[in-house]
């Protein structure tokens, strides 16, 4: 096996990815970035509506307030003190972005231009704030391709195509990673003192999502299997507005621009589940809501899917409605210009032109808040008490700070990229200096490369595509937006026999070494099942609803029991994992323990856990 | 409907696979709704587990899944049943090595997106209030259609001449040298038009079009190709592109 030997191995090449890479060399570490695809490829580059900054270029705004609505629509599950950096550092985030020639929209005052977006206020709450800094409706695109530009310009050295299949931990110590190159099928050993982990999330668990075919949880996986816990995996966001079926993301940017939400009888229904935010409520409100009116038999047609409607005449409408200025007012030259690659979806994918019919939407699987914990370094804690796991780190959407609690805001996910991927590129650059090598042992590799062997010469009956499908159906029909006991049961069960198959049961047709994507889509499914796997556990385990977590049979918030993050561990036991979920890791409540500490009275007390309301 | 797709193949580690063939598979059930990536994913996951190709988002923005799709490049996200007819045809992109199936080397493509500097250059220091340089909304537009590019390929294996002289850098890559060139904040402009203005650069497009039919983000690419070789011939950058152009 090749053994390639870097001080930081960077695992993904997405936003945090390539941003740990670049501050990561930038102080002196010699990096190697290894990822499954080139890395204009990753999903960072399907963002669309912004990056969320308290720049404050149209609208007075300040990051403590961005802080507050971070901490709000995590529905108080968020670390208060890595959201206060998240909000602080993604200041200067995304004016270094626009050093790096990330071509923002600009306002008259030629300043980087910023829009509304769901959950996004000022003064705690007070109202809707322009926060967003986009560049048109694909900012990701634009963050990945600046990103990718300045790790050639800074010479970089990429592994492309090759993807990280094993951890390799070492008496507790991360030592490098186990790789497949997809050209030729060889396994090889990458060797770091640290080892980051930016491998994205795992959507592709259930079965209408806007993620990539791509999004298979490889790092979460691997770092469950290898005894890393995995935190607060029951939270995971569905979107308000993907297209209907496909599950094709239409950004949140949309109701930004003053588009609405309306229901069968053509009521703007989010006037009823939040009279203030109305549209601009978080995505789990949102998302609820859509259900809610589909359950009520108000969803269009009764088919289960809404009408998103961004038609001037219609926005205009509602706009004078709320008193707006008629200088606020938009044209059809407005959406053309400010949602283009939204429209281009609408238009090839429906055949219906936006700026003259709504869009039909449903909620889709989007985000996970939960992942691999961290701490505000990007290091790997491995338990309640913040154990490190030396040499791992982790950030972006395979890890959990956690800065999105129970519930991500728009935006947010760009913002936790380029802040946490930052942090862990510079922590990276110093620790490298301040640690020697750890030998690899000499069977590494051995365990995962047999693992390979036996999904290779599979003679059982079970394809992975239908495997695949069923746990997507099971995962949307019993772990999605509501839940009880009984569905999440139900979808235990089903994942449960699914494994069975799994480890038991399986072939794959292509038993070729050069680019095997039978066989590679085949061990993603296994990463897949094991993610959901933990998903409905803990979502079974907590017994209370808060944020995009909604179980019917426990429909209060349970601060009392539940103000805690759960950590899922593996036994390593791969074909037959026992997983212990436990609630023993508090939330990070600081900003409210200052209050308190400086005698601010209970009703005057901003970060106090309260009811949510928008 | 019933689809039937015809399918050019090949897999080097297989011995009696090595050169290229043509393979016919049938879809029932398939709605003129359907992407062409859709379908070859139920060709992969209900047929023949050893077809091979690259993918990801599924919709248009990665840029992985470029393919010649009847004749025509495309993504294969991005392409649906109802604009193709019953018989599909799908072939590795043109003028790149085939490794497997409708996989095709990329490298010698993202060479050449090298040559041109593709990354933004300002050495000036920052602005002293440590906030962002300063753009106006038209200048940011000058250059807004050539940073939709998604590296997909599409339009430099549909180029003739690039088919024709793999030396030539190719419509992407001069895409994404026109993407800093006529970025007022950018200050590496003269080296990139230098570049482009070698032999294998701009002079090799002979104006045949190809490129701008088949980019998937709608680029105007021949356009912005123009607009570069205007820019070497004049030695400016300023009042290539008019503002009738912006919106």
């Amino acid at each position: 096996m090749q053994i390639h030997k870097h001080d930081a191995i960077i695992i993904g090449a997405g936003g945090a990815g390539l941003m740990a890479a670049l501050y990561a060399s930038k102080g002196g570490a010699d990096v190697a970035v290894v990822s499954k695809l080139y890395p204009t490829r990753s999903h960072t580059g399907t963002a669309q509506g912004g990056i969320g900054a308290a720049l404050g270029n149209l609208d007075d705004d300040k990051p403590i307030y961005h802080t507050y609505d971070t901490i709000k629509g995590g529905d108080y599950l968020t670390d208060q003190h890595a959201a206060k950096i998240l909000a602080e550092n993604a200041v200067d985030a995304v004016i270094e972005l626009e050093h790096m020639g990330l071509p923002f929209d600009r306002t008259s005052a030629m300043r980087i231009s910023q829009r509304r977006f769901g959950g996004h206020t000022r003064e705690f709450g007070k109202e809707l704030v322009r926060r967003a800094c986009h560049a048109a409706d694909r900012t990701g695109h634009m963050i990945l391709q600046t990103l990718y530009q300045q790790c050639i310009k800074n010479d970089v050295t990429f592994f492309d195509e090759f993807q990280v299949v094993d951890m390799i931990v070492v008496d507790g110590v991360c030592a490098g990673v186990v790789a497949i190159e997809l050209g030729t099928g060889e396994f090889h050993i990458f060797h770091g003192k640290a080892n980051f982990f930016a491998t994205g999330g795992w959507g592709r668990c259930w079965s209408v999502t806007s993620n990539a075919h791509a999004l298979t949880g490889d790092g979460a996986a691997i770092a469950l299997r290898r005894g890393v816990p995995l935190q607060d995996m029951e939270f995971f966001q569905f979107h308000p507005t993907g297209i209907y079926r496909m599950g094709i993301l239409i950004t949140e940017g949309v109701r930004g621009e003053g588009g609405v939400l309306i229901n069968d009888r053509g009521e703007r229904f989010m006037e009823r589940y939040a009279p203030s935010a109305k549209d601009l409520a978080s995505r789990d409100v949102v998302s609820r809501a859509i259900y809610l009116e589909t359950r009520a038999g108000r969803s269009i047609k009764n088919r289960g899917y809404v009408h998103l409607d961004i038609r001037p005449q219609t926005v205009n409408r509602y706009f004078a409605e709320e008193g707006k200025d008629r200088s606020d007012f938009i044209d059809d030259a407005t959406v053309e210009r400010k949602l283009p690659d939204i429209l281009d979806f609408c238009r090839t994918y429906l055949g219906v032109d936006p700026v003259h019919e709504p869009m039909p939407v449903q909620p889709t699987a989007h985000y996970a808040m939960g992942g691999i914990p961290t701490n505000v370094e990007a290091e790997v804690v491995i338990d309640a008490a913040g154990t490190l796991m030396p040499g791992a780190f982790a950030a972006g959407e395979t890890a959990c700070v956690s800065v999105h609690g129970a519930n991500r805001l728009g935006t947010n996910s760009l913002v936790d990229l380029v802040v946490f991927g930052r942090r862990g590129g510079l922590r990276m650059a110093d620790y490298v200096k301040s640690v020697d090598w750890t030998d690899l042992p000499k069977d590494a590799g051995a365990e995962i490369q047999a693992e390979f062997e036996r999904i290779r010469q599979g003679s059982g009956k079970s394809r992975p595509g239908e495997l695949r499908a069923k746990m997507q159906q099971t995962m949307m029909d019993n772990v999605g937006v509501f839940r009880t006991q009984e569905t999440l049961q139900q979808g235990m069960n089903d994942l449960a026999e699914l494994r069975e198959r799994f480890y038991n049961d399986l072939h794959i047709d292509d038993k070729s070494r050069v680019f095997n994507t039978d066989l590679m889509e085949a061990w993603e499914l296994g990463c897949l099942l094991d993610l959901a796997d933990v998903t409905a556990r803990a979502a079974s385990e907590r017994k209370e609803s808060r944020g995009a977590h909604s179980r019917e049979d426990h429909q209060q918030r349970d601060d009392e029991n539940y103000l805690a993050h759960s950590l899922a561990q593996h036994d390593g036991n791969w074909a037959a994992p026992s997983i212990q979920t436990s609630f023993d890791k508090k939330v990070d409540l600081s900003l409210w323990e200052a209050e308190i500490a400086q005698g601010i009275a209970e009703d005057q007390q901003k970060f106090r856990p309260k009811e949510r309301v928008y | 409907m019933d689809v039937t797709f015809k399918i050019r193949r090949r897999n080097p580690d297989v011995p009696d696979r090595q050169k290229p063939y043509w393979q016919e598979f049938t879809l029932n059930e398939v709605e003129p709704t359907d992407r062409v990536l859709e379908l070859l994913h139920r060709i992969k996951w209900e047929q023949d587990g050893s077809l091979s190709l690259r993918r990801s988002c599924a919709h248009g923005v990665c840029g992985s899944d470029a393919m010649r799709i009847n004749g025509v490049n495309r993504l294969a996200c991005k392409i649906l049943v109802r604009d193709l007819g019953a018989k599909i045809q799908v072939e590795p992109i043109l003028g790149l090595p085939v490794i497997k199936d409708l996989i095709v080397d990329m490298q010698p493509f993202f060479d050449h997106y090298k040559q041109v500097m593709p990354f933004f250059v300002n050495d000036e220091p920052l602005p002293a209030d440590g906030r962002e340089r300063l753009q106006t909304q038209s200048d940011r537009e000058q250059f807004d259609d050539s940073t939709k590019c998604i590296l997909c390929a599409c339009c430099t294996t549909a180029c003739p001449s690039f088919w024709a002289n793999e030396q030539y850098v190719g419509p992407a890559a001069i895409v994404q040298a026109h993407r800093f060139i006529f970025d007022t904040r950018d200050q590496a402009g003269e080296q990139r038009l230098d570049v482009l203005g070698e032999p294998n650069g701009v002079w090799r497009c002979r104006t045949i079009f190809n490129c701008t039919p088949a980019c998937p983000r709608d680029i105007e690419v021949t356009k912005a190709i123009g607009e570069v070789k205007l820019a070497i011939r004049k030695g400016t950058t300023v009042g290539i592109i008019s503002p009738d152009a912006i919106h």
